[in-house]
């Protein structure tokens, strides 16, 4: 006991020594190549603001997402006009709501559905896929059968057909959306997994008695991890379309939430007599998921340096 | 080979039995029923109409009723346009979106291609920066965008097109409706096809084709066009889902009647053979259509062997 104590002791001040050569981890490396990419982070600060803004700006404006401006009314397309002697920084739109936090509040659901969206497309695909490339054999190609069998169907219909069936609610949406998106995930992960599965850090898992489940968790989800963020970014503006076009057939968020899909689609029929109202949120959903589809190539350079 | 065609499309039979099934038993377990009405309608009534559409029967005995129905090639009636079959309101919309989706297709897929292959044989050019701001700004705008845009700019600014409707397929009427289809396909197949172009140029095969002193002209068409392809093909499945979708949106705007509208009308109504019926129409077209492009994958690829 007191000779391992010594022992440890030294290892200990040894160690102290070592430590002023300070390694670089793999995940700094990229980190460092994704800042030295302009557009991928002008991507992420816009993005940080418009997140910000959708989240706080209806603080900023007298107005709330549900309000009617009475006096405005009358005559939308002159009284109605972005302005900002009557707080309408955006104008209104048909009813006489303000523009601005409808586009906040439809920015709000938009993102929210985008995120979430790809995170249970994430979740539900990177353990599918690591699950049928690390098992392999038999269930690798059942499991892969499914997919493809699932890959077949035309799928944005059954989501409109689960929408009109079971009403909507921004939940289902999530999953909806979510649920038949990880198709691709899968398929990715598996390609991953499958040229991992190999590896002797795997094999000393497994060799030291590791369980199935834990290798999967512990050992191959995070190596397929940079895979993972890069699609997951470039998904979530995918989501964004999706649910915009959800919203716009009018089968999406209840009103009188709102989202930039729902909001273009009320805003299209006016736009020769009220431009504003198509032009904002229009303005922020493109601008949104430019960003999002830079910031994914950014991260897919900083990540997968060799994959281009 | 041909074995491999046959295999791939038996295939595709479990599939579409699969894709029925889901969606009558989805339909049938939904909440509300095509007959329930603000006004109600008289006991007796509702069940000489359950009776005439089977759905006073085990639900055992309606699936497997619809399943006859539907090896015979009959959809059923429509629970809401008393007057027609299924069959009648496809074949009605149907040929209509065809049109659009088929002109939608080609273009995307040729000025795709086009526009790709030029981008990469001129990488760092104008013409490719120029090709790339257009296919980022193509892809991140939805086709409900494009759709009013083009009604402000083509019919309402500068009258030269029509606003919408069909008449018959007049070609000022299919402008439009084309141009809102296709054109994130075409950003999107011109930045594949630009990648795998650019991709393939840099191939050991292409520097020996170079070396060789064939002429350029040659060399991208016969050598470096086939490989380059291969990534497009695979994406010509999605494309063809995302066009046939797009559907539904070009139908809203343009008013051109096709089966988009039929879907959309039918959902909301609760129509339940039509929603079955076009669901499983594009169902099988998607399913086939996969099948070819698996098919047309071997052909091209030059490392599958059968």
């Amino acid at each position: 006991m007191m000779t391992s104590k010594e022992k440890v002791a030294a290892v200990e001040k040894f160690a102290g020594q070592v430590v002023e050569v300070e390694g670089r981890s793999l995940w700094q490396d990229a980190r460092r190549r994704f800042f030295t990419n302009k557009a991928a982070v002008v991507s992420l600060i816009i993005l940080a603001i418009i997140a910000a803004l959708s989240i706080f700006g209806p603080l900023l404006s007298p107005w709330n997402y549900a309000d009617i401006d009475w006096s405005a009314l009358s005559d939308i397309s002159t009284l109605g006009r972005p302005s900002i002697a009557n707080g309408h920084y955006f104008g209104t739109d048909p009813l006489g709501r303000d523009i601005f936090v409808r586009t906040m509040q439809g920015g709000q659901i938009s993102l929210m559905v985008g995120i979430l969206g790809s995170f249970v497309a994430v979740v539900i695909g990177t353990l599918y896929g690591a699950t049928s490339g690390y098992l392999g054999g038999k269930v690798d190609s059942v499991m892969m059968r499914f997919l493809e069998i699932l890959n077949s169907f035309p799928f944005m219909f059954f989501v409109i057909i689960l929408m009109t069936v079971f009403g909507r609610n921004i939940l289902l949406i999530f999953v909806a959306i979510g649920a038949v998106s990880w198709l691709d995930m899968a398929r990715i992960v598996r390609g991953q997994t499958l040229s991992l599965k190999n590896k002797e850090y795997i094999e000393a898992a497994y060799a030291c008695g590791v369980s199935t489940p834990k290798i999967i968790s512990r050992h191959i989800v995070p190596n397929v991890l940079g895979v993972v963020i890069v699609y997951a970014t470039l998904l979530v503006p995918n989501m964004i379309l999706l649910e915009s076009f959800i919203s716009f057939l009018g089968l999406g968020v209840q009103e009188p939430m709102t989202s930039w899909g729902a909001l273009i689609s009320e805003g299209a029929p006016n736009m020769d007599v009220a431009v504003w109202q198509l032009a904002w949120p229009l303005g922020f959903l493109v601008v949104t998921l430019f960003c999002f589809n830079f910031l994914g190539d950014g991260l897919r350079d900083a990540l997968d340096p060799k994959d281009r | 080979m041909f074995r491999f065609i046959v295999k791939r499309l038996l295939e595709a039979i479990p599939t579409l039995w699969a894709l029925v099934t889901l969606s009558f038993f989805l339909m049938r377990f939904s909440p509300g029923s095509p007959f329930t009405s603000e006004r109600g309608i008289p006991p007796a009534v509702l069940a000489n109409l359950q009776a005439k559409y089977h759905m006073n029967e085990p639900l055992m005995n309606q699936y497997f009723h619809y399943l006859w129905d539907l090896l015979h090639g009959n959809l059923g009636y429509s629970f809401r346009f008393s007057d027609y079959t299924i069959n009648q309101l496809i074949a009605q919309s149907f040929p209509i979106s065809a049109e659009i989706g088929f002109w939608s297709f080609l273009v995307a897929i040729s000025l795709g291609v086009l526009c790709g292959v030029f981008a990469a044989l001129r990488q760092n050019s104008l013409l490719d920066y120029g090709v790339m701001t257009f296919a980022n700004i193509g892809m991140v705008l939805p086709n409900f965008v494009i759709a009013p845009l083009c009604i402000l700019f083509f019919s309402i600014k500068h009258h030269w097109l029509p606003a919408g409707g069909w008449n018959g397929g007049a070609w000022q009427y299919l402008i439009m409706p084309v141009i809102a289809m296709s054109t994130s396909y075409i950003a999107q197949i011109a930045r594949i096809t630009r990648g795998s172009m650019i991709e393939t140029m840099h191939s050991n095969f292409i520097r020996t084709a170079r070396a060789k002193g064939l002429p350029k002209a040659r060399i991208i068409i016969r050598h470096a066009l086939r490989p380059a392809m291969l990534p497009v093909v695979s994406y010509l499945g999605p494309a063809f889902v995302g066009i046939v979708t797009g559907s539904v949106v070009v139908d809203q705007f343009f008013g051109t009647g096709g089966i988009g509208q039929n879907f959309v009308n039918g959902a909301l109504n609760r129509d339940y053979s039509l929603v079955m019926g076009v669901t499983i129409l594009i169902g099988t077209l998607t399913i086939l259509f996969n099948a070819i492009v698996d098919i047309l994958y071997v052909f091209i690829d030059p490392k599958i062997r059968l």
